[in-house]
C-alpha cells in the first residue's frame, strides 16, 4: 500500500461525500414535485408523457397498484428487449451484420438488463447491433435504474408520510427519475467522456493496418453515451467485453475517477433524500455513515490483500503486489478501489479481472454482493436494501430499550418483520441453492477455468453476482451455456423482484401508520450507536449466512496459498 | 399474594415438577407452538433414527453420535423446562387462589323482599341474579352491591387483612367472589357467572393457560422462523459444496451445526419470558387482562395521574393560620380548633393538630363547654360549633361571606360597627384567600359570630419522592399529566411543585376522554388509572387502563388491568414491568444471534477438516479434536438455555437512563457479550470433555 494509493482513495471518498447534499437536495425537490432548474425544459415533456399514459402527477397509488404498475412496466421492457435481440438481423442500425441472438442468451440478457444486473454472457462488440445496444440495452439501463430510484422514494414515503394509503405514483416517479436525474447527468457525462477520448459514433467498425502490416478491425460505436448511464445507473454492462478495462471505455485515471464517482453518486445522495424527506438529514447521514464504514473496511482489506500480493510469487524473487489481471494505467489501488465500489454498488463494471485477485482480495467483492449490495448499492436498490436491514436491526435491538421497536416514529411490527425477512431470505436462496445445484452438475462444473476452491468461487461468484443484480463477472467461468443462461437469469429475477415486492409491501404498511413523536425513550437512530448497531447486524445476519460457502471458497484458497498451494 | 410470599426462582417445589413437565411438553402439539424448538425436536427425532440404524448396522462413531443425539434432546427438554418453571411459579400462585374458590352456598333473592331467600349452590348463579350476603358469608360470585353497606375481608385476592367497606352507589360497589363479608349485610347483583369470575380469570392468567401471543411476540417469532430458514439454506447447501471438493459430511454433523446456528436460546426462552412478565405483574398485585396490555404498558408515552392519592397525599392539611388585621394568630387558631374539635374529617383533625403544635392549644371537652357541633352539609358548605350563644363557622370563603351577610342582616341595623368594619375585612380576607389559592392551597375562612377572623391555609401535601419519580419518567420518555378537579391556578401550583409535565384542571369525564383522544391522535399511547363509573369511558379509551380494585364494576370491566391494592402510583411500576418484558426479549435475541459467530469457528474447521485441513487455521479456540469441537458447541448451546432461565424469569433490569445509554449498555452486555461468552464457554467445555475422555 502506498501513500499515493491512499490519497487517490481518499480523493474519491471526499468527492462522493461532497456531492451527497447538493444532489440529495435536488433529487428531493424533484420527487416532491417542486420546481427545479430544469422544470422549464422537462415540465412540458413530463406533463405530455402523463397525458399520453393517462395519468397525472396528482394521482396517487396504493402500494399494490404501484407494484402492479412496476411489474407490468418491467415485463413489457423485458419482452421488448427479448424481441429486439431475436430480430436484430432483420432490423436497421446493424452495420456489422450481427445475427439473431440465440433464445437462452436473449432471455439471460433481457433479464439481466431489465433487472439492472447487466450480467453479460456475450461480448457486446461481437453480438449486439447498434440498435439493440441503444434502443434495447441503453433504454433498460435508464429505466431499470429509474425503477430502483422510484422504489426507494416510495419506501421513503412510507416513513415520511403518516396515516395515508398511497405511496406515490410509479409512472410519475419513473418519469422524474429518468428526466430530471439520469438524463441531464448523462448528457453532461457523455460530453466529458467524449472529451476524454471515448468514441461516440454510429459508423461501422474501423479497419486499421498495424505496424506489422496486419489488418485489424477496431470496434467503435456510441460508447461514451452508454458508459455514462452504465455507471450512473449502476448497470455495469459494458459496450465492450473488457468493460471498463478497455481503453475506449475508460481511457485514463481521470475518466476512471469520474466513473467511480458516478457509480456512487445517486445511491449516496438517496440517503440525503431520505433524511430530507423524513425531516432530519442526520437520519440519512447515519445510513450514509454505515455504508461508509462497511465500504472503507472492504477497501482496506482488498487493497491490503492486493498490495501484499502472493507470497509464492515473492518466493520466486518477484517483489510487489498482485498486478495480474490489472491495467497498468490504474495500478493496484485504483483496481482494488474500483472492485470494491462496483460490488458495493450493484454496478458490476470492472476495470480489472476479479478472477485474478488474491483470494482475500476477491473475497471482498463476494461479501459485498452477498450482503445484498447495500453499501451505497444499486441506484435505489441499495437504499431499499439497507432499509430492510434497518428494519431487522431496529426490531432486534429496539426491543432492548423497552419499547415496541420504532424507526422514525413508525412502529416496526409483525408485517414489516415478515416482509424484511422474506426479502433477505431470497438472497441465500438464489445464491447458495443455485450454487449447490450447479457444483453437482458435471456440465455446469465443466464451465469453470480452475479446479478446486477457486473454481468453486467462480460459480459462487456468478450466482451471487446475478442474484445481487450486480453483473460483474469473476471471469474464468464460461457462462454462455444453456444451464447458466437460464439459471443465472432466474437468479437475477429472484434477486430483483423477491426484494422489490416485500420492500413495497413495507412501504404500504408503514405509510398507513401514525407517526409516534420521538421522546427520551425513543432509541436514537441518527448517531454513532445506530451506525455501529446497523453495521453489526448487517455483518452478522448477512455474513453468517455465507460463512460455510466462503470457507470452502476464498478462505480455504487463501489458507492454502499461505501453505504453498494454488489452484 | 403479598410480596412476602414471592417464591424464589430456584425453589425445589417448582423445579422438581417442572422436570416432569419438560418431558410431557414433548407432545408435538405443544411443541408446534414454538417454531424454533419444533424444528429442533424434528431433527433430534431424525438423528435418533439414524443412531438406531447405526446401532443395528454397526459402524460409525457410535459413542460420539450418541452424545450428539442426547444433547440435541437436552436442548428441547431444557426449553420445555424453562417454560415449565415459568408456569410452575404461576401455578403456585393459582393454587393459593383456588383455595378461596371453594364451593359456596348462595342466598338467592326472589323479588325485593329480603326474607324471600332460597339457598342455591354458588355455581348455579347466573348473571343478573340478586343474592343476599350476610355477616360471615362468602360472596358467591363477582357482583355489584345494590343495597346496603358491609365490611368485607378481601385478603383472598389482595393479601391485605384489613377489611374494606363495600356499599351501594358511589365508587366502592364492586365485590369479588370468594371474599368474605365480616359485618352487616348487602344485596348483590351477580355480574359474572361461575367459571368466569375475577378469581377464575386470575387463575387462568397466572397459569398461562389463556396466554395468547402478544403482537411483539408474534413478530419476534416470525423473525426467528426466518432466521431458522436462512440457516436451513446455509447448512443444507454444505453437502453439495463438500461433494464438489470430493469430501463427505455426515448428516449428524450438519444437524449439529444447524441446531447451534438457529436461534435456540431465544426460541427456548421466549414463552418463559412472556409468562414471567405476566407473573411479575401478578406478584405486584396487578392483574392484566391480556399480555397485549403488559406490552402496551412498555410503550406508554403519556401517563394520566389523578392528583389525589397519587401525586398528593389523599388529604389536605392545615399548615398556617392567617388572621385579618386586628385578630391575633392565637385567636384565630383557638376559634378554628374549637370549630374542628368534633370534625372527624382529616382536614378538621389537621387543624386541631396544627393548633396544638404551633400554639399549644389543647383539645377541650365539648361536653363541658355545652357546645353543639354543626356538621358540614352540601347546602351550607360550612361546619362549626355553637356554644354559649356564640357560633364559629369555617368553610369555603364565599360560603362564609354569605353566612356573614345573613347574620348581619338578621342582627338588624343595631350593630353599625360591624357594617362599617366589614368591607375592609372582606377585601383583606379575599386577598389572603387568593394568595393561598395561587400557592396551590385551599383557603378555609373562619368566622366567629359575624366577625371575620381569618383564613386557615389547607395545603395539598405532595408525596415525598414523587418529584424524583416524575423526573425518572421524563428520562424514560414518558410525559406525565396531572388530572384534578381543582381550578387552573391551584392545579398549576401543585403541578409545578410535583414536577409533572402538564395538568388538566377542572377535569370532567368528558375532557379526560378528549385529552386521551387528543394524545392518541398524535400517535401516543396513553395510560391512566381510575375507579369511578364515570372513569369507565376514559379507562376503555386509554391504551393501558388500570382500574382500582376498590372501584366500580364498570371501571373494572373497562380497564385492561386491575390493581388489587388500589394504589394509583403503581402505574409507574407497571410501565417498568412492560419495558422489562420487551427488553428481556430483545436482549436474549441479540445474545442468541451474536452467539453464532463462535459456533461457526468451532464447527466449520472441524467439519471440513477431512478434505480441507487448511481450514484448521480457523480453529482459533484451539479445540482438541473435531469431535470435541462439535460436541462442545452443541453442549454449550444446550446449557446456555438453562443458564439463562433465571435471567428470563427475573427480566433484564430497566434503568431510566435514556434510550441511547440504555441501548449501548445492553448492546455491550448482550451483543458484544454474546459474541465473546461462547468462545470461552465452548473452550471450557472442550477442556472438560477431553479431560473426561468423552471425545
Amino acid at each position: 500500500m502506498t501513500i499515493n494509493g491512499w490519497i487517490q482513495i481518499l480523493v474519491f471518498c471526499g468527492i462522493v461525500t461532497v456531492l451527497v447534499k447538493p444532489l440529495g437536495g435536488y433529487m428531493t425537490r424533484v420527487f416532491n414535485g417542486e420546481r427545479t432548474l430544469l422544470s422549464w425544459i422537462f415540465g412540458p415533456v413530463e406533463r405530455g408523457l402523463y397525458a399520453i399514459a393517462g395519468t397525472s402527477e396528482r394521482e396517487e397509488q396504493h402500494w399494490t397498484t404501484y407494484t402492479a404498475a412496476l411489474l407490468f412496466f418491467n415485463l413489457a421492457g423485458f419482452l421488448l428487449l427479448y424481441i429486439l435481440q431475436r430480430l436484430q438481423g432483420a432490423l436497421p442500425f446493424n452495420p456489422a451484420g450481427m445475427a439473431a441472438v440465440p433464445p437462452e442468451l436473449a432471455f439471460n440478457t433481457a433479464a439481466s438488463f431489465m433487472t439492472n444486473t447487466n450480467w453479460q454472457n456475450y461480448g457486446g462488440e461481437s453480438t449486439m447491433s447498434y440498435l439493440v445496444q441503444m434502443a434495447g440495452l441503453t433504454v433498460q439501463n435508464f429505466v431499470s435504474a429509474a425503477t430502483g430510484v422510484a422504489i426507494a422514494v416510495a419506501l421513503i414515503r412510507g416513513f415520511s408520510r403518516a396515516s395515508v394509503k398511497s405511496i406515490g405514483n410509479f409512472w410519475v416517479d419513473l418519469t422524474r427519475a429518468t428526466l430530471y436525474v439520469l438524463l441531464p447527468l448523462c448528457v453532461v457525462l457523455t460530453l466529458v467522456y467524449v472529451y476524454l477520448g471515448m468514441p461516440q459514433t454510429l459508423d461501422a467498425y474501423v479497419e486499421a493496418t498495424t505496424l506489422e502490416g496486419v489488418r485489424q478491425t477496431i470496434a467503435v460505436g456510441p460508447v461514451a453515451s452508454q458508459v455514462a448511464i452504465k455507471m450512473l445507473g449502476t448497470n455495469g454492462g459494458g459496450f465492450f467485453n473488457a468493460n471498463a478495462a478497455h481503453p475506449f471505455e475508460n481511457p485514463d485515471a481521470i475518466s476512471n475517477l469520474i466513473q467511480m464517482v458516478s457509480i456512487f453518486a445517486i445511491g449516496a445522495a438517496l440517503t440525503n433524500v431520505f433524511g430530507r424527506m423524513v425531516g432530519n438529514q442526520r437520519q440519512g447521514g447515519a445510513i450514509f455513515a454505515t455504508m461508509g464504514v462497511l465500504f472503507l473496511a472492504g477497501v482496506v482489506v482488498c487493497y491490503w490483500a492486493e498490495a501484499a500480493g502472493n507470497p509464492l510469487v515473492h518466493a520466486l524473487g518477484l517483489e510487489g503486489g498482485n498486478m495480474e489481471g490489472k491495467e497498468v494505467r490504474f495500478g493496484i489501488s485504483l483496481s482494488a478501489l474500483f472492485a470494491v465500489i462496483t460490488t458495493a454498488a450493484s454496478c458490476g463494471a470492472v476495470n480489472a479481472m476479479h478472477d485474478s485477485f488474491t483470494a482475500l482480495g476477491g473475497l471482498i467483492p463476494l461479501i459485498n454482493m452477498e450482503l445484498g449490495e447495500i453499501i451505497v448499492g444499486g441506484v435505489g436498490a441499495g437504499f431499499y436494501g439497507i432499509l430492510l436491514f434497518v428494519v431487522l436491526a431496529i426490531f432486534v435491538a429496539g426491543l432492548m430499550v423497552g419499547r415496541t421497536p420504532e424507526y422514525l416514529g413508525k412502529k416496526i411490527e409483525a408485517k414489516e418483520v415478515k416482509m424484511a425477512v422474506l426479502a433477505i431470505l431470497c438472497l441465500p436462496l438464489a445464491m447458495l441453492v443455485l450454487t449447490a445445484i450447479a457444483v453437482l452438475l458435471p456440465h455446469a462444473v465443466a464451465s469453470i477455468a480452475n479446479p478446486g476452491p477457486h473454481g468453486f468461487s467462480e460459480i459462487l461468484y456468478a450466482y451471487t453476482s446475478a442474484a445481487a443484480n450486480n453483473g460483474s463477472a469473476f471471469g474464468g467461468l464460461t457462462g454462455n451455456t444453456t444451464w447458466y443462461n437460464i439459471t443465472l437469469g432466474i437468479a437475477m429475477l429472484m434477486g430483483r423482484f423477491l426484494v422489490i415486492i416485500p420492500a413495497l409491501a413495507i412501504a404500504g404498511s408503514l405509510v398507513a401508520k401514525k407517526t409516534v413523536p420521538a421522546s427520551a425513550g425513543t432509541f436514537p437512530t441518527d448517531g454513532a450507536l445506530f451506525v455501529g448497531l446497523l453495521s453489526g447486524v448487517i455483518l452478522i445476519v448477512g455474513g453468517l449466512t455465507f460463512f460455510p460457502a466462503l470457507a470452502v471458497g476464498p478462505i480455504v484458497e487463501h489458507l492454502a496459498m499461505l501453505l504453498g498451494q494454488t489452484f | 399474594m403479598s410480596q412476602s410470599k414471592t417464591t424464589s426462582i430456584m425453589d425445589a417445589r417448582i423445579l422438581i415438577p417442572a422436570i416432569g413437565d419438560a418431558f410431557r411438553k414433548l407432545n408435538p402439539k405443544t411443541l408446534a407452538r414454538n417454531p424454533v424448538m419444533f424444528v429442533v425436536a424434528v431433527v433430534s427425532a431424525l438423528t435418533t433414527v439414524l443412531l438406531v440404524r447405526d446401532l443395528i448396522a454397526g459402524g460409525g462413531n457410535i459413542g460420539f453420535s450418541f452424545q450428539i443425539v442426547i444433547w440435541l434432546w437436552f436442548t428441547v427438554l431444557f426449553a420445555n423446562f424453562a417454560e415449565a418453571v415459568a408456569e410452575g411459579r404461576g401455578k403456585a400462585q393459582a393454587e393459593s387462589l383456588r383455595r378461596t374458590r371453594t364451593e359456596t352456598q348462595a342466598k338467592l333473592l326472589k323479588g325485593d323482599d329480603i326474607r324471600n331467600v332460597k339457598i342455591v349452590p354458588g355455581t348455579s348463579l347466573k348473571v343478573g341474579d340478586v343474592v343476599l350476603v350476610e355477616a360471615g358469608d362468602i360472596i358467591p360470585s363477582d357482583g355489584e352491591v345494590i343495597e346496603g353497606v358491609a365490611s368485607v375481608n378481601e385478603a383472598a385476592i389482595t393479601g391485605e387483612s384489613a377489611p374494606v367497606i363495600r356499599e351501594s352507589g358511589g365508587d366502592r360497589s364492586a365485590v369479588t367472589g370468594g371474599t368474605q363479608v365480616l359485618s352487616d349485610w348487602i344485596r348483590v347483583r351477580i355480574t359474572a357467572a361461575s367459571g368466569s369470575t375475577f378469581i377464575d380469570r386470575m387463575i387462568a392468567l397466572v397459569e398461562g393457560a389463556e396466554r395468547l401471543k402478544t403482537p411483539n411476540e408474534i413478530a419476534l417469532n416470525i423473525l426467528l422462523a426466518g432466521m431458522t430458514l436462512i440457516f436451513v439454506l446455509a447448512t443444507a447447501t454444505i453437502p453439495s459444496f463438500a461433494t464438489y471438493a470430493g469430501g463427505y459430511i455426515p448428516g449428524l454433523i450438519l444437524v449439529a451445526l444447524f441446531v447451534t446456528l438457529i436461534p435456540t436460546t431465544i426460541g427456548a426462552l421466549l414463552s418463559a419470558i412472556g409468562i414471567a412478565g405476566m407473573d411479575r405483574l401478578v406478584r405486584f398485585n396487578v392483574l392484566a387482562m391480556s399480555g397485549r396490555a403488559v406490552e402496551a404498558a412498555g410503550d406508554v408515552d403519556t401517563l394520566l395521574l389523578d392528583k389525589t392519592g397519587t401525586i398528593t397525599l389523599g388529604n389536605r392539611q392545615a399548615t398556617e393560620f392567617k388572621p385579618v388585621r386586628g385578630v391575633s394568630e392565637q385567636e384565630l387558631a383557638d376559634a378554628a380548633q374549637l370549630a374542628s374539635l368534633a370534625d372527624e374529617t382529616p382536614e378538621g383533625r389537621s387543624i386541631v393538630v396544627l393548633a396544638k403544635e404551633r400554639y399549644g392549644i389543647r383539645a377541650r371537652d365539648m361536653g363541658s363547654l355545652h357546645a353543639h357541633f354543626v356538621p358540614f352539609t352540601a347546602q351550607s358548605r360550612m361546619s362549626g360549633v355553637d356554644f354559649d350563644g356564640s357560633s364559629i363557622r369555617k368553610g369555603a370563603v364565599d360560603a362564609v361571606l354569605q353566612h356573614v351577610d345573613r347574620t348581619t342582616v338578621a342582627a338588624g341595623n343595631g350593630t353599625a360597627s360591624v357594617v362599617v368594619r366589614e368591607p375592609q375585612a372582606i377585601r383583606e380576607l379575599q386577598a389572603i384567600a387568593a394568595e393561598i389559592a395561587k400557592a396551590g392551597g385551599t383557603p378555609l375562612a373562619v368566622v366567629k359570630d359575624s366577625r371575620l377572623l381569618g383564613v386557615v391555609h389547607l395545603k395539598d401535601i405532595v408525596k415525598g419522592g414523587i418529584k424524583e419519580r416524575f423526573a425518572e419518567l421524563r428520562r424514560m420518555g414518558i410525559r406525565t399529566v396531572m388530572i384534578t378537579g381543582d381550578n387552573p391556578m391551584t392545579a398549576a401550583a401543585i403541578a409545578a411543585e410535583a414536577g409533572v409535565d402538564d395538568f388538566l384542571a377542572q377535569a370532567t369525564p368528558e375532557n379526560k376522554l378528549s385529552l386521551i383522544r387528543e394524545e392518541q391522535a398524535k400517535g401516543k399511547l396513553v395510560a391512566m388509572c381510575g375507579d369511578g363509573t364515570n372513569d369507565a369511558p376514559a379507562l376503555a379509551q386509554a391504551d393501558v387502563g388500570v382500574a382500582m380494585n376498590t372501584g366500580t364494576v364498570a371501571a373494572r370491566e373497562a380497564g385492561n388491568m386491575v390493581d388489587l391494592d388500589s394504589d394509583p402510583t403503581k402505574l409507574i411500576e407497571i410501565v417498568e414491568i412492560g419495558k422489562q418484558l420487551l427488553m428481556t426479549r430483545g436482549a436474549l435475541t441479540t445474545f442468541s444471534i451474536a452467539n453464532d459467530v463462535a459456533k461457526y469457528f468451532a464447527i466449520i474447521p472441524a467439519m471440513f477438516l477431512a478434505f480441507y485441513p487448511q481450514l484448521g487455521a480457523l480453529n482459533i479456540m484451539g479445540l482438541k479434536t473435531p469431535e470435541s469441537a462439535i460436541l462442545s458447541a452443541i453442549i454449550f448451546n444446550a446449557l446456555i438455555i438453562v443458564a439463562l432461565i433465571p435471567l428470563s424469569l427475573k427480566g433484564v433490569k430497566y434503568r431510566p437512563i435514556g434510550a441511547g445509554a440504555l441501548l449501548s449498555r445492553n448492546l455491550l452486555i448482550y451483543g458484544l457479550g454474546g459474541i465473546i461468552v461462547p468462545f470461552i464457554g465452548i473452550k471450557v467445555i472442550d477442556v472438560a470433555i477431553t479431560t473426561l475422555g468423552l471425545a
